[in-house]
């Protein structure tokens, strides 16, 4: 599907947020003091980069060389008959150099900061998949990378750990507060914030204070940019629905981007239901979160009553967040996207049938997108289309997978 | 004119440097913070910062990060906290300064915030996170209650941006020494003089100077550009290593004594000399 295929690149400039960096009510930037006129630098020299003929030809012929783009877009048929109605098709993230979007977003942010000057580049990783795709844009562009890893996903997600290491990285891990994913994130601003003027703190999903949200959405973009001229060159016209799953939320906002216009496609994010509704069981941010301002932006938060960060739960390290990107509460409000979760058992069950029907392994991150999309299939019936974006492979997820399915039994 | 403006008043009167002393309410228990304000009072402090616990203090170093720890860890919340204050602001003479990161007041509401903060004898407002981008709201609130807004300034700052936070902000003005999160360091920062120069021409407020002061050599060398010095990770660190038991109050006392210069033997009384403090904080 990919042979007529031009190459198409990220989409800059298409739904800016407002010059604070506001969608609605949500985002802006709510920092200490001494990032915030980093911020300000990063902010003018990312809209003069994304305007720059020459910036935005090297990142496409990265993303092509490098990291293999475009992806194909497969049409799941085993999968779709098992679920006996709309037809599935895949968008092959996973199929990436590294395994996932996330070198999308990395490789953009890398280029932003050597053109910046910066010598060294901080990063937090959930799943590790973010950190090796940072270890491998900063290899390539002879950046230093110190990668922070909260100590409960070093031991989940082991061999991302060595992967990291392997690419030239430094692993930190993270002990404090739930040592998962926004412990990573308060440590790499810790570092970030200490060694301001040699450093680029490379987030890596729609988060963080402006202008990172419309940064990383524009960098990913390229997902749903590829995905709707494939799916029109294969399927014809658009698809009825677009489901992703949503931890920060990257890789949804990277396929939505391309359909938010097409006001007829369905846009579902699918967060992580965890094993129950209970605060501290899930990370269903749209479910159960309030609005709170939380790691340098106004979104949906996960909280206590006393406006304390809740702990979360999730089977994947990459979905097991507090707080959910300020595009993805805007565009709820807005009712322009719907957000659903699948819980760990269900991404499990989808994680065995995509493997099992089609030979794909998928991380367990979009095993939750495939969960929702074979209940929308059933729901939709014949003759409706849904595209899933496959963010990422699963081969991260063999360890946990064996302990949760008891494949060594069998 | 609010109580942090006669403390910086009085300073300059009495031709000295203020010591702004930094504490985590709730640590090493809440039923021990009134004790702890009071300690802070006698001995001399100008102004007293009330660090609300936060999950996540992400502009904090290791010591501060430990105390939120243990302060959530015993149930104090901000709800519970300004109760304490409204309890021991009769018997402290110090003006009190809230210092919290946004989400806890977000989530009780500006407006409620401040009119109990208000009602509780706070006397300021600072948030970590909450820059004079953002500050309209909260500051709206605060105003409205006779609260100060306080901002931070960092080296960093541009300016335009200790211009706006001057023209914003009510009390003094918050300098952040350094890039970086809190805690306690050997020396003070080389930039230190230029960067203070740069404040004063940007605003009239009193100047308060910190992150990384531990020692009284720390507070008199604050004297030569600033209105005063704030500690705050070292504190914290006296109060760790005494506890929750009878030498709390007694040592928290006996270390702001002599950082002020009291002459009372230096440094810290059943427990590590300032050296092993320093080693420990870098």
């Amino acid at each position: 599907m990919n042979a007529t295929l031009p190459i198409t690149g990220p989409v800059f400039g298409r739904r800016d947020p407002d010059s604070r960096g506001y969608f609605g009510p949500y985002g802006g930037r709510f920092a200490p003091e001494t990032l915030m006129a980093p911020l300000d630098e990063l902010r003018d020299a990312y809209f003069a980069l994304r305007d720059d003929e020459a910036f935005r030809a090297e990142l496409v012929g990265l993303l092509t060389t490098f990291a293999g783009r475009p992806t194909p877009l497969y049409e799941a048929r085993r999968l779709t008959a098992e679920a006996g109605g709309a037809r599935i098709f895949l968008k092959r993230e996973d199929l990436t150099h590294t395994g996932a979007h996330k070198i999308n977003n990395a490789l953009g942010q890398a280029l932003l900061a050597a053109r910046m000057g910066k010598s060294r580049v901080v990063a937090e990783t959930g799943a590790g998949q973010h950190g090796v795709a940072t270890a491998a844009a900063c290899a390539l562009l002879g950046l230093q990378c110190e990668v922070y890893m909260g100590a409960d996903d070093m031991a989940r997600q082991a061999l991302n750990v060595v992967r990291m290491r392997l690419l030239g990285a430094t692993v930190t891990r993270v002990l404090a507060g739930s040592r998962t994913l926004k412990d990573a994130i308060n440590e790499a601003m810790r570092d970030w914030v200490t060694n301001i003027a040699t450093t680029h703190y490379l987030l890596g999903s729609v988060l963080g204070p402006h202008p990172y949200p419309l940064m990383v959405r524009e960098f990913q973009s390229v997902i749903g940019a590829e995905a709707r001229l494939q799916f029109e060159a294969a399927a014809g016209g658009a698809p009825d629905a677009v489901v992703a799953s949503v931890g920060g939320g990257s890789n949804a906002m990277g396929i939505f981007d391309a359909f938010i216009e097409m006001t007829g496609v369905r846009l579902v994010g699918v967060e992580a239901g965890g094993t129950g509704p209970e605060l501290g069981r899930h990370a269903a941010r749209f479910a159960g979160g309030s609005p709170g301002i939380f790691q340098g932006t106004h979104t949906a938060v996960l909280q206590g009553t006393d406006g304390n960060i809740a702990g979360t739960h999730s089977i994947s390290a990459g979905l097991d967040y507090a707080a959910v990107g300020p595009e993805h509460a805007w565009l709820r409000e807005t009712g322009r996207a719907e957000y659903v979760s699948a819980s760990d058992a269900e991404a499990l069950d989808a994680f065995s049938a995509l493997s099992r029907l089609e030979g794909i392994l998928p991380a367990l991150e979009s095993a939750h997108a495939v969960a929702w999309a074979r209940r929308l299939a059933t729901q939709m019936g014949p003759g409706r289309r849904i595209l899933v974006n496959l963010s990422g492979r699963g081969d991260k997820d063999v360890q946990t997978a064996t302990q949760q399915l008891g494949i060594e039994e069998e | 004119m609010s109580r942090i403006d006669a403390a910086f008043g009085r300073m300059r009167e009495e031709r000295r440097v203020g010591l702004v002393t930094y504490v985590t309410a709730g640590d090493p228990a809440l039923a021990r913070t009134a004790d702890i304000l009071r300690a802070l009072d006698r001995a001399g402090a100008d102004v007293i910062e009330v660090g609300v616990p936060f999950s996540d203090p992400l502009a904090d170093g290791p010591v501060i990060q430990r105390a939120c720890e243990r302060a959530l860890a015993g149930g104090a919340t901000l709800d519970r906290i300004l109760e304490v204050i409204r309890e021991a602001r009769p018997s402290v003479r110090a003006p009190i300064v809230l210092f919290s990161y946004a989400n806890p007041i977000y989530r009780m509401g500006f407006a409620t915030f401040a009119a109990r903060a208000a009602a509780a004898g706070v006397d300021g407002l600072l948030t970590l996170d909450i820059p004079v981008e953002e500050a309209g709201p909260i500051r709206a609130a605060l105003l409205d209650h006779g609260l100060d807004p306080i901002y931070l300034l960092s080296p960093t700052t541009t300016p335009a941006r200790a211009r706006q936070a001057g023209e914003l902000g009510r009390g003094f003005l918050y300098l952040i020494s350094r890039a970086g999160v809190t805690g306690a360091r050997d020396s003070l920062a080389a930039g230190l003089p230029a960067m203070a120069a740069r404040v004063r021409e940007a605003s009239r407020l009193p100047l308060a100077v910190g992150f990384g002061l531990s020692r009284p050599e720390h507070v008199r060398a604050v004297a030569d550009v600033a209105d005063a010095a704030v500690v705050g990770s070292a504190l914290v660190s006296v109060i760790a290593d005494a506890g929750d038991t009878p030498d709390l109050v007694p040592r928290v006392e006996h270390y702001v004594r002599w950082l002020r210069g009291d002459g009372t033997g230096g440094g810290l009384p059943g427990g590590p000399g300032g050296d092993t403090l320093q080693e420990r904080e870098c």
